[in-house]
């Protein structure tokens, strides 16, 4: 496998002036002879399929949901980040690359962070174009709040709900394209192989899910959109139809994985009330502004939180990192949580996974109403879950599964290590590196989806030059008869527990071994225990239902056997990567202090993959990053 | 959290496909945690069927049913619980619906969104693209990537922006169209059409928008507004009816200046 991630030469600020310069282009005329087929609807998705449309392209949009508006992006509520500097407190281009680049511990790539925050700006006015109801000021201008530990405003929101508005306005410049005829947009379909020819992606196999139809589309490029894996886990804040199975898919077909171990566990979700939980739901981090985290001193503590007095709780935030105090980025929260959970100090009962956010102290400050303008919308969801109410009494919270910073192994132009597929959004390994800053997963998904990958896919499909090839090609035949097989052997499966058991159990085993922190012992234990649960998978699941109808049970199986197979994947990277970085801690690797010990002269790589079949310990090869203006530092929140 | 669990009847629409015929069919549930969400409550009925541990009473196999984001916000879910769409609980999507709502021994009837614009697709699952088709006829902004102007050369007051803002929450899940006795699909033409035109980015296209998407919305088959109100009062978003007067407004409105052009 060749990594090539083509950074264009010259001082960081002028790369992206000079790429976009010496890029070839495709001659106006020209577009409407391309097509590109574009797979999910989400941030990244829409805007490139809409942008794509608009510029000329023949567009083929899919998405597994009834409508590209459902898409995962609409759940994001916090906002979106921008070095627009309205706010005057000494934000620039360059503060937003240098913080991405540090939050992100030094594991992502320096020339692609930078022209994500020069990008930022754009998005902001694009959206604003559109129509996206953004907070703003009096006097009309945009309102920015400081979120996820950032110490300038530079974060744009439409009250807890800015990735649904973000992405209605990235759905509605599709349904326009839609409209105009620019786009043909599959809905409830669902991409199930990429097909490479002569080395080129150039088409995808997709199922029909309520018709079960299966069907060959080909194309001049290829573009993955479509998101994380954090489901992986079973257990996550993702949508329950989110999952790997399009990327795993492009990594079994020889694109390059990167750094799959990296995962975001997001410090403030509701925590797990029983057995049956399908899912977890994030409490916006901008919570964490004006809430206060705690735990009783004592252990076991059993009285209700407002008979503990102040003397008696420990603000472990506060004390551990008084300069960012409860604004620490979310891997440091998310460890801390489950520290003070581990020494028995959790809140919900004897061993429970949860600790305080508390509102008192703001309420008290600022009144209940200044509290309930911001947060209003959060509180009400969580009294609605977990039947609390949080204006009186503490809210409890515990980390979930959130996002993953790994993805398909992508160059400067955002292509995978598979000449012409493309992959942007979360699917990438993208600019965040080994931990995501808030409000950033917006900003890169439409970074990539408005103002990257138009420009970067017109250089692929001007230079490329391959010959046009319909359906009927062998390729595409056999890609096609592979994966009928595939759902026939899913649909064989008639064992007596359901998909879901399989799914949780490979969750627990994630969540235990490859989770908040990871040590050896633990990862070697997890190789063993996934491959066995796979076989178990394909002995005992059940798969009711037929092939030629809506059928979940066919979908949810295809898809957690796919996780049962990449969960191995991230155990053999969290394994190989011996130093503690970002949302990954190994705990063989620490300060005196419990602070994550990076490793710098080992490890300042992308890990990336290359399969080599199922159960068989895949190739890895690195990607070596290069900090030529952010100076590597250890993160210090104290 | 309370430890005591309930024992329910569900009556739940079971249809194979859109042209075969459909019936309730009754499902006891036993061991329902209060603290569950009503789609885990499904979930735990549909792993009871699969194990053959809940009678499959017809053998219709599992309850299909759209679901997504169990966060309230993707719009995915879509169920009409005891009458109303969404369920008993006011602004609250199925998916955040939680058993607390109801009474140990209930019975519960579950039925799918019902309307000639959203055929049923399987079970509770209908086909709602005629709500894509109504926005991509006009929900929009026309603007191009790359052709805007400074986010902050476009002014808004905080009352516009908030007022834009309280109708751009619609998710598009329908609950709308399927409390209506007309069916009609006016509160969400009337949410979007609103929010676009509480901007001024929204004022050049003002007129062609609102014509197209009511257009497109009659073609679909969707009934018209007889001020039942039901709309607004399934709503999980809880958008205002005055979302239809003013797109009954703006439809005059469009409708004198644009005659004879």
């Amino acid at each position: 496998m060749q990594l090539n991630a083509r950074i264009p030469s010259g001082p960081i600020a002028k790369k992206w002036d000079r790429h976009r310069f010496e890029m070839k282009l495709v001659n106006p005329a020209n577009k409407r002879k391309f097509d590109v087929i574009v797979v999910g609807s989400g941030l990244a998705g829409a805007s490139a399929s809409a942008t794509m449309a608009e510029l000329g392209y023949n567009v083929r949009c899919f998405c597994f949901q009834d409508s590209p508006r459902r898409a995962h992006s609409i759940a994001a509520q916090g906002g979106i980040n921008a070095a627009k500097n309205y706010q005057n407190d000494g934000d620039s281009v360059y503060r937003l690359f240098y913080d991405t680049v540090k939050g992100g511990d030094f594991r992502a790539r320096e020339a692609n962070v930078y022209r994500l925050a020069q990008i930022s700006v754009n998005i902001i006015d694009q959206c604003a174009a559109q129509g996206v109801p953004f907070a703003r000021e009096y006097g009309g201008v945009l309102d920015n709040r400081s979120f996820g530990g950032a110490q300038v405003s530079r974060t744009f929101y439409a009250r807890g709900q800015t990735g649904q508005q973000l992405l209605l306005g990235a759905y509605q410049a599709l349904e326009r394209q839609i409209g105009l005829g620019n786009v043909k947009m599959h809905s409830r379909t669902e991409m199930l192989d990429v097909v490479v020819i002569d080395g080129h992606a150039r088409g995808i196999i997709t199922r029909n899910l309520v018709t079960g139809e299966i069907q060959s589309w080909t194309a001049d490029a290829i573009v993955l959109a479509t998101g994380g894996y954090g489901n992986t886990y079973y257990l996550s804040t993702n949508a329950k139809g989110c999952n790997v199975t399009a990327s795993y898919r492009a990594y079994k077909r020889g694109a390059g994985f990167a750094n799959p171990c990296f995962t975001q566990i997001h410090p403030t979700c509701i925590p797990v009330s029983g057995h049956y939980q399908s899912k977890l739901t994030l409490m916006s981090e901008s919570l964490r502004n004006d809430g206060r985290v705690w735990v009783p001193k004592k252990k076991g503590d059993p009285r209700s939180p407002k008979d503990i007095p102040e003397d008696e709780r420990d603000y472990y935030l506060e004390r551990k990192y008084p300069s960012f105090g409860n604004l620490v980025p979310r891997d440091v929260a998310a460890r801390s949580a489950k520290y003070v959970c581990d020494e028995g100090r959790g809140v919900n009962g004897p061993g429970s996974h949860a600790v305080f956010l508390d509102f008192a102290d703001a309420v008290e400050r600022l009144g209940a109403n200044v509290v309930a303008d911001r947060y209003g919308n959060l509180f009400d969801m969580y009294e609605r879950i977990s039947g609390d109410n949080p204006y009186k009494t503490p809210m409890k919270i515990f980390p979930a599964v959130h996002y993953t910073m790994g993805g398909l192994w992508v160059d400067y132009n955002l292509m995978s290590s598979i000449p012409g597929l493309h992959v942007i959004g979360e699917a990438n390994f993208s600019d965040h590196g080994a931990n995501r800053l808030g409000a950033s997963a917006l900003m890169q998904g439409l970074a990539d989806g408005y103002f990257i990958l138009p420009y970067t896919i017109g250089n692929y499909l001007a230079t490329a030059k391959q010959p046009k090839i319909t359906p009927e090609h062998a390729a595409m035949k056999a890609a096609e008869q592979a994966v009928r097989d595939r759902t026939a052997k899913l649909l064989s499966l008639d064992g007596k527990r359901t998909v879901d058991s399989f799914h949780r159990e490979l969750g627990l085993i994630m969540w235990d071994y490859c989770g908040i922190s990871r040590n050896r012992a633990g990862l070697e234990k997890a190789l063993q225990l996934i491959p066995e649960l796979r076989e178990r998978f394909w002995r005992e699941a059940s798969v009711p239902g037929s092939g030629e109808e809506l059928n979940p049970w066919l979908e949810k199986a295809g898809r957690v056997a796919d996780f049962l197979e990449f969960g191995e994947i991230m155990c053999h990277d969290a394994l190989q990567r011996e130093e503690s970085c970002g949302g990954h801690f190994r705990e063989e690797y620490q300060t005196p202090g419990g602070e994550a010990q990076r490793d710098d002269e080992n490890y300042c790589y992308g890990a990336v993959w290359e399969y080599q079949g199922v159960g068989t310990t895949p190739t890895l090869h690195k990607e070596h990053y290069q900090f030529e203006y952010v100076k590597l530092a250890t993160r210090n929140y104290k | 959290m309370s430890k005591q669990t309930m024992s329910l009847t569900l009556h739940i629409w079971r249809q194979p496909g859109p042209d075969r015929p459909g019936r309730l069919v009754p499902y006891k549930v036993t061991d329902v945690s209060p603290d569950m969400s009503f789609l885990e409550m499904l979930d735990v009925l549909n792993e009871g069927i699969i194990e053959g541990k809940i009678k499959d009473v017809g053998n219709y196999g599992p309850v299909v049913f759209d679901h997504d984001c169990r966060e309230g916000i993707c719009g995915m879910c879509s169920m009409v619980v005891n009458g109303e769409p969404h369920g008993p609980r006011r602004g609250t999507t199925t998916c955040q619906l939680h058993m607390r709502s109801f009474e140990d021994g209930d019975e519960i009837y579950i039925e799918p969104w019902r309307a000639k614009a959203f055929p049923i697709v399987k079970d509770l699952v209908v086909d709602r693209s005629a709500f894509d088709n109504i926005i991509a006829a006009g929900g929009f902004i026309s603007v191009n990537t790359g052709s805007a102007p400074d986010a902050n050369a476009i002014p808004i007051g905080k009352r516009d922006a908030d007022e834009a803002f309280d109708y751009a929450a619609c998710i598009g899940c329908g609950a709308c169209v399927a409390a209506c006795p007309n069916a009609s699909a006016m509160l969400f033409v009337g949410a979007k059409v609103a929010h676009l035109v509480k901007m001024p980015q929204g004022q050049v296209e003002r007129e062609s928008r609102v014509i197209n998407m009511v257009s497109t919305m009659d073609d679909a088959g969707f009934g018209a507004c007889t001020n039942h109100g039901e709309c607004s009062r399934s709503c999980p978003k809880e958008i205002s009816l005055d979302a239809i007067m003013l797109l009954n407004r703006e439809y005059m409105r469009a409708t004198v200046k644009t005659r004879g052009k």
